[in-house]
């Protein structure tokens, strides 16, 4: 019997099946994760994946790391106390649109600006999955929602754009149906040494698809193959021909010391050196 | 080395109990009155190697001790009242992943924002009931600079030993009061770590036998890899809902604290021999309790002080022994009757239980006590 490459970092004894609907994109997420940090040759007993509470946040449960399986909202917050305590961490964030952005978006933003070293994936459905639909920061406005039954009013969260304005030293976009892109962007986020953002669109069937009546699994993952574009060759387009798709690549990718680093020097500092 | 005597207030006397008890991490939100806690910790954790952050809330705070916490740190955090609600959701977390630290509450006047620079001690069912859910408590007070020391080492202890987060409750009037006390030597009070696990990581279950008051657990990044969570979790820290799981989970959370009530009784007794009439008090209150048990025994009144430093769990059998052979007992605190309701709840004696309650910010008085007793003893 040939093993499946992921199967090494899962744990099989009593997780599985897991949470997730058929036709869920968090599933390709966590495989470009697992691959990811295969390829740069991670040792597992280093790896601390720290997540919120959602569908998505479901992951670490499932991956043999480090897991730490926190409230909602405030994964950031508890990775932050990991990482500091123990930097030799690699520390795997893990958090959805609603728990990255919302309940926890202060301290989203804190991190950031910080540049506490952390790779925070973000899956970003655009709803909340796991209480039944209801809309979150980058629900699009007019989308339906369950508490937004005529459309939402309000506008959406860029979240490249603000973990870059907050000061990440990497922000990236990728897509579930392009798994492949999207392991490299996570591949490209674990080497560096600051806060580092990949969002990962993943769709989320069950309810937004069925709320906004955008079809099955299949046909939003069709979506996603025909409505992306890359932030190079959208760059060149004129902007009616980007509004409404998904714009995926790296869009921030700087050099700045991270905070268990600073802190370094502030405890030299202390001790007079 | 000589006895080094030190003029210190209760918060600095606090972090540099921290700093003994060999405390590593801070992470927290400023708030008056507990905020010299966090300056003293961000000026000696980084001379020792350990680090202080300090973060965007309360939530925040407590989030990255947790965090630390899960990664092996002897962590801690300090707020008052505001804060200490905020922290609410997260208490129950460190309640339910079994994660050692230590939350120190400089207690001031609420509701809401209250009085943030007078003393209260009114957050004292919070501290017992504040997050959801069935969970139990560990809670210390001191009454003096010393004890703000001495309490907050025991604190860590009883933290690593018991698993789970542990309550300081200080007040204002401790808080910035300044005292003369000695500092410990190193080795002078006991400081408790607990072991890890020496088993091969797979046979190692985080909550599996062994590992509850006393045993040994791994740290995140030990070498041990398992899960935590705040969904409810079997053994090896995965969820479940079945209700044997559950059970058993509950019944752990609840047997660690209820299953060592004598390790966690402390009460401090002062003429209680032949006391007829009991004053019951705690943090700030019990020194002007204190007082007027001397006057009350000066002017031949048989009054007798009962003093629990550590609140929670409540001293039931040492309140419930207290009133059978007292005539009265007043409770002597800062706030509209809260542990008056465990006192009375302890009274199994219907004996006569009189508040002496101030809730005004002031410090209560000794003639204020004194005249409760005089009416205890009619
Ligand atoms: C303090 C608190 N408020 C609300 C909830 C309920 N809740 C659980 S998950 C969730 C939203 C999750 O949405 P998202 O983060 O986008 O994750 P998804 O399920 O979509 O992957 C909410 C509101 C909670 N668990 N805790
Ligand atoms: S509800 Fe949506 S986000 Fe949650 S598991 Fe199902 S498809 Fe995925
Ligand atoms: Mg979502």
């Amino acid at each position: 019997m040939k093993i499946h490459p992921a199967y090494e970092m899962l744990r099989p004894d009593k997780n599985f099946p897991n949470v997730w609907c058929p036709g869920c994109g968090h599933g390709i997420v966590q495989g470009a994760i697992i691959r990811a940090v295969q390829k740069l040759g991670l040792d597992r007993d280093e790896m601390a994946m720290v997540s919120g509470i959602g569908c998505s946040s479901r992951m670490p449960v499932y991956c043999d790391f480090n897991s730490l399986h926190t409230a909602h909202g405030r994964a950031i917050a508890f990775a932050t106390g990991v990482k500091l305590h123990n930097p030799k961490l690699h520390v795997i964030v893990i958090t959805g649109d609603g728990d990255a952005l919302a309940i926890g978006g202060n301290h989203f933003i804190h991190a950031a600006r910080r540049n506490v070293e952390m790779t925070v994936v973000l899956m970003n459905n655009m709803i909340y999955g796991m209480t039944g639909g209801q809309y979150s920061p980058t629900t699009p406005i007019g989308k339906r929602a369950s508490t937004a039954p005529y459309g939402t009013a309000e506008r959406d969260f860029d979240p490249c754009s603000l973990a870059k304005a907050a000061g990440a030293v990497f922000a990236a976009r990728g897509t579930v149906y392009n798994a492949a892109e999207l392991e490299k962007l996570i591949t490209q986020a674990l080497a560096k040494k600051g806060f580092a953002l990949v969002e990962a669109v993943s769709p989320c069937p069950t309810l937004y698809g069925r709320l906004n009546r955008e079809g099955n699994a299949v046909k939003m993952m069709q979506w996603q193959k025909e409505n992306t574009v890359n932030v190079k060759a959208a760059e060149k387009l004129p902007p009616e021909k980007v509004r409404g798709k998904i714009v995926t690549g790296v869009f921030h990718d700087a050099e700045t010391p991270g905070y268990t680093e600073i802190y370094d020097r502030v405890i030299a500092k202390a001790r007079g050196a | 080395m000589s006895k080094q005597v030190a003029l210190l207030q209760g918060n600095e006397a606090c972090a540099l109990g921290a700093i003994y008890a060999g405390c590593d991490f801070f992470g927290g939100y400023p708030i008056t009155p507990s905020t010299e806690v966090a300056e003293e910790m961000a000026l000696m954790l980084p001379r020792s190697g350990g680090k202080f952050i300090q973060m965007e809330d309360e939530i925040a705070g407590i989030g990255t001790v947790l965090g630390a916490a899960a990664a092996g740190a002897k962590a801690m955090t300090a707020t008052s009242g505001p804060g200490f609600s905020l922290m609410m959701e997260l208490l129950g977390y460190g309640c339910m992943a079994e994660l050692p630290c230590v939350i120190v509450n400089v207690q001031r006047g609420g509701p809401s924002t209250g009085l943030p620079t007078k003393g209260a001690q009114a957050d004292m069912l919070q501290a017992r009931w504040g997050t959801h859910g069935d969970h139990q408590a560990i809670a210390l007070c001191p009454s003096s600079i010393e004890e703000c020391f001495t309490q907050t080492v025991k604190c860590f202890n009883l933290a690593e030993r018991f698993r789970m987060p542990v309550l300081l409750m200080m007040d204002e009037f401790i808080g910035h009061m300044r005292e003369k006390m000695t500092i410990p030597q190193p080795g002078e009070l006991e400081t408790y770590t607990h072991p890890r696990p020496k088993i091969k990581p797979a046979e190692y279950r985080h909550f599996g036998e062994g590992t509850g008051v006393g045993g040994a657990y791994a740290a995140m990044g030990s070498g041990y890899r398992f899960n935590i969570t705040g969904l409810t979790h079997d053994p090896k820290g995965f969820p479940t809902n079945r209700a044997d799981e559950t059970k058993w989970k509950m019944d752990r959370l609840r047997a660690k604290v209820a299953d060592h009530l004598p390790e966690l009784t402390e009460v401090e007794r002062e003429f209680m021999d032949d006391a007829e009439i009991v004053i019951f008090s705690y943090g700030a209150a019990a020194r002007t309790a204190q007082q007027a048990v001397r006057e009350a025994r000066a002017q031949g009144v048989k009054a007798g002080l009962l003093r629990p430093t550590v609140v929670w769990p409540f001293p039931d059998q040492v309140v419930t022994e207290a009133l059978r052979q007292a005539r009265a007992m007043v409770v002597a605190e800062l706030n509209q009757g809260q542990m008056i309701l465990e006192v009375e709840r302890a009274n199994r004696t219907h004996t006569r239980v009189l508040p002496a309650l101030r809730y005004d910010g002031e410090m209560i008085t000794p003639a204020e006590v004194m005249n409760v007793i005089a009416e205890a003893a009619r």
